[in-house]
């Protein structure tokens, strides 16, 4: 009985067939997929991007492509990674799809608006696509004036174009977000009942909403300095090309906490629903994304010690910026405690967010490193820069991404990935990752600077380990790319709660149904109310 | 039949994923107002990039400031306020199910924004005959620092530019208001659109009230 209602059961997929239903739906799950497929293919061509660069540093020599063409490889890394794949990553297609489940709402306050902000992506996507098809950039991804302005002959204008078109995808999910919690929220479901996962994402929200329009008046004005030639970043009309950095890094900072706050929301609902036991300090873990949020907005300067800043906002800039870890310490703090004495089962999410853990602890703790004056002077422009960084945006967003990934696939699919696999190419990623990113923790300190194509013979050993260590994680990244689309037809079928979760987004049928809930939730409980099921290990299988 | 057409447009008006009208209203304005919050961060950009650079050249800055037409900046400022005025006359006739009022009122605001953005386009031709566009044949009377002159006119244009441009959208907004007020869909228990064009026509009002002193009021400020 049951079972033949699962197979005739109308859900969000089947409901409607066709391309057209795809192209103009205004369903926030459907629309979390197109995210996921766009998002999922900006990733593997930034990744190409990668490969070609860590390739290419096997040898001391600049021998597979020439300098010119190094530039354009790491600019246009950085491009497709944090602008189409990082900055939507989570919020776009976990928070798109689980967002309004998570209150009990039907939908998004504004689903066409939604449905805008993927074409938004699309449109910036192409734009940058465009840029890198036609002969690339060479900016780096910080585009800094006055050589993005005047002397780059490479596609400036068009890959700028694309960044400003999907900013203002970011700033409609933001705003959509925002409104969504406030006005959308199910009878019963009170701010401090809500997922955690749900206020990481809607602290990004603010950050998306206040910071994006900075960073698009910014591309703006390089755009008409570009075009027109007026002069406000041109050092020849006595305009100041630090202030391109300082509003630069007003967005892309806090952009950073874009990236890394929706990866602490999942890490949240993982390590609560694997321990069977509530997020310890729930209060304190919920502020403190809004802290995280705020205090991103105060530290910006911290990208500018070694430029013109004065030495005094510099100090002022470096205190603030050690601030930002106090938040960030107390979720690590209370997702530990959250451990103790819980029934830890060690299925695959659970493993993405013991990576994400230890390898965020790694990536904050050097970020104190190079917020601290002395030491960021020495390791400016390094390698030490870069692997802190990418232990924070690979290490940590990408391996919380897998994770909810992981953790969600059977509500978004019905169907279970497999076990087995999926916790081999977890191994991997971690591995990998590792073996990548440590050496060049080394190879800053040592000096190596980064955006070189050649460097001294004595730096080749870590090299070699680190593009090992990307090979390695390639294989990772694969491997769920592969075994998705197979679970896609050949997956167990999966139950409404095969977690035996809390949250309201299992408490309707894998995958859900057309407007979520067969009826309105009320909901009665705090979020993460395990204590029915304490002490009982989830069977992973 | 009115009553009739009243009841259709109620139900037309209620999206699915709201459950009562007024959830939908109060979700529609504040996201509107979110927006304006992200407009304000936009044009904050500039402003900030015009402070610093005033700041740092104050006198260049006045010289240039004086080059511009007070005159016919203030008359277009007054035209500006008029439209917003007749915005509020048709937000108001909304609210009151006044439907040729409202298609009246939007008429005169569309009108007046017309004015502001041809009295607009005057100006910048003028700055075209006097050599004041920034670029290689930039020139300013009365003063040495050429570049720096530059920096005042550069900002001049993007933030009237970036002014100019959020009032061709706002006209488009309005056409599309007029079309649909015409159509009988705005009443007294559904006018919230109208209510929100109405907010983002102020905000664009509102920043020109803050870039008419900064780019034509300097050397007043300085007591010349």
């Amino acid at each position: 009985m049951i079972t033949a209602a699962v197979q005739e059961r109308e859900h969000y997929l089947n409901a409607s067939y066709g391309i057209k239903s795809w192209l103009l739906t205004k369903d926030h799950k459907r629309i979390g997929l197109l995210y996921l497929a766009t998002i999922t293919l900006f990733f593997f061509l930034g990744g190409a991007f990668a490969t070609l660069i860590r390739i290419e540093l096997l040898t001391p020599q600049g021998d597979l492509v020439s300098s010119e063409t190094y530039n354009k490889l790491f600019t246009m890394h950085g491009v497709a990674m944090v602008f189409f794949f990082l900055i939507p990553s989570i919020p776009a297609t976990l928070g798109n799809f689980f967002l309004p489940m998570m209150i009990g709402a039907r939908d998004l306050a504004f689903p066409r608006i939604n449905l805008l902000s993927w074409y938004l992506l699309v449109v910036g996507g192409l734009f940058s696509l465009f840029a890198m098809l036609a002969g690339g950039v060479d900016t780096g991804w910080t585009f800094y004036t006055p050589y993005s302005t005047t002397y780059s002959n490479t596609w400036v204008i068009a890959t700028a174009v694309g960044i400003f078109i999907a900013g203002f995808s970011s700033i409609l999910t933001g705003l959509n977000f925002i409104v969504t919690v406030h006005r959308m929220r199910a009878p019963g479901m009170t701010w401090f009942r809500m997922p955690l996962f749900v206020w990481s994402n809607y602290a990004t929200a603010v950050i998306q909403v206040l910071g994006t329009p900075v960073l698009a008046v910014t591309l703006l004005l390089v755009f008409c300095e570009r075009v027109f030639h007026i002069g406000i970043f041109d050092p020849a009309l006595g305009g100041d090309p630090v202030l391109f950095q300082h509003l630069f890094w007003f967005y892309s900072h806090p952009a950073v906490y874009i990236m890394v706050l929706p990866a602490m929301g999942v890490i949240s609902e993982l390590v609560s629903v694997y321990s069977r036991k509530a997020v310890f300090g729930y209060g304190f873990v919920a502020f403190s994304s809004v802290a995280i949020a705020v205090l991103g907005f105060l530290v910006w300067g911290h990208h500018l010690f070694v430029s013109t800043q004065s030495v005094y906002a510099g100090m002022v800039f470096s205190f603030l910026s050690y601030f930002v870890a106090i938040p960030s310490a107390i979720k690590v703090f209370n997702w530990t405690a959250t451990l103790y004495k819980g029934s830890i089962s060690y299925a695959t999410p659970m493993l993405y967010a013991f990576g994400f853990i230890g390898l965020f602890t790694i990536g904050g703790l050097t970020g104190l490193f190079v917020a601290s004056l002395g030491i960021d002077v020495h390791v400016t422009d390094t390698y030490f820069v870069i692997a802190h960084f990418h232990y924070i945006m690979v290490g940590g967003t990408i391996m919380a991404y897998l994770g909810g990934l992981h953790y969600w696939w059977p509500k978004m699919t019905g169907r279970m990935y497999p076990e087995g696999w999926a916790k081999l190419s977890a191994l991997i990623i971690f591995l990998g990752f590792n073996l990548t990113f440590f050496p060049q923790f080394i190879l800053g300190y040592m000096g190596m600077p980064r955006r070189y194509a050649a460097y001294p013979p004595e730096f080749q050993v870590l090299h070699v380990l680190s593009t090992a260590g990307a090979s390695v994680l390639a294989v990772g990244y694969l491997m769920p790319m592969i075994y998705f689309i197979w679970s896609l037809r050949y997956g167990k079928m999966a139950g409404a709660n095969p977690w035996g979760a809390t949250g309201l987004e299992w408490k309707t049928d894998s995958p859900p149904p057309l407007h979520n809930f067969d009826e309105t939730p009320v909901v009665t409980q705090d979020a993460y109310d395990y204590s029915q099921v304490m002490g009982e290990v989830i069977e992973v299988g | 039949m009115a009553n009739e057409a009243h009841a259709h447009a109620e139900t037309l008006a209620l999206r699915e994923q709201f459950d009562t009208a007024e959830q939908q209203k109060d979700a529609s304005t504040l996201g509107m107002w979110i927006f304006l919050v992200t407009e304000i961060m936009f044009f904050g950009g500039m402003f900030l990039a015009y402070t610093i650079y005033r700041s740092t050249f104050p006198a260049v800055f006045a010289l240039a400031s004086s080059s511009l037409n007070v005159y016919i900046g203030a008359a277009n400022t007054v035209v500006l306020l008029c439209s917003s005025f007749t915005m509020v006359l048709a937000v108001r006739a909304a609210q009151l199910g006044q439907r040729r009022a409202i298609v009246i009122f939007l008429i005169l605001t569309l009108i007046l924004g017309g004015i502001f953005l041809g009295v607009k386009a005057y100006e910048w031709n003028e700055k075209f005959q006097e050599h004041h566009i920034p670029g290689p044949s930039f020139h300013l009377e009365g003063t040495n620092e050429q570049g720096h002159a530059q920096l005042f006119f550069s900002l001049y244009f993007a933030m009237t530019g970036l002014h100019a441009l959020h009032m061709v959208i706002g006209a488009g907004l309005l056409i599309f208001f007029i079309f649909k007020a015409r159509q009988g869909i705005y009443n007294a228990d559904y006018n919230t659109p109208v209510d929100l064009a109405g907010l983002y026509w102020h905000f664009v009002d509102i920043i020109w009230i803050f870039l008419f002193p900064l780019l034509y009021l300097i050397d007043r400020h300085l007591g010349k």
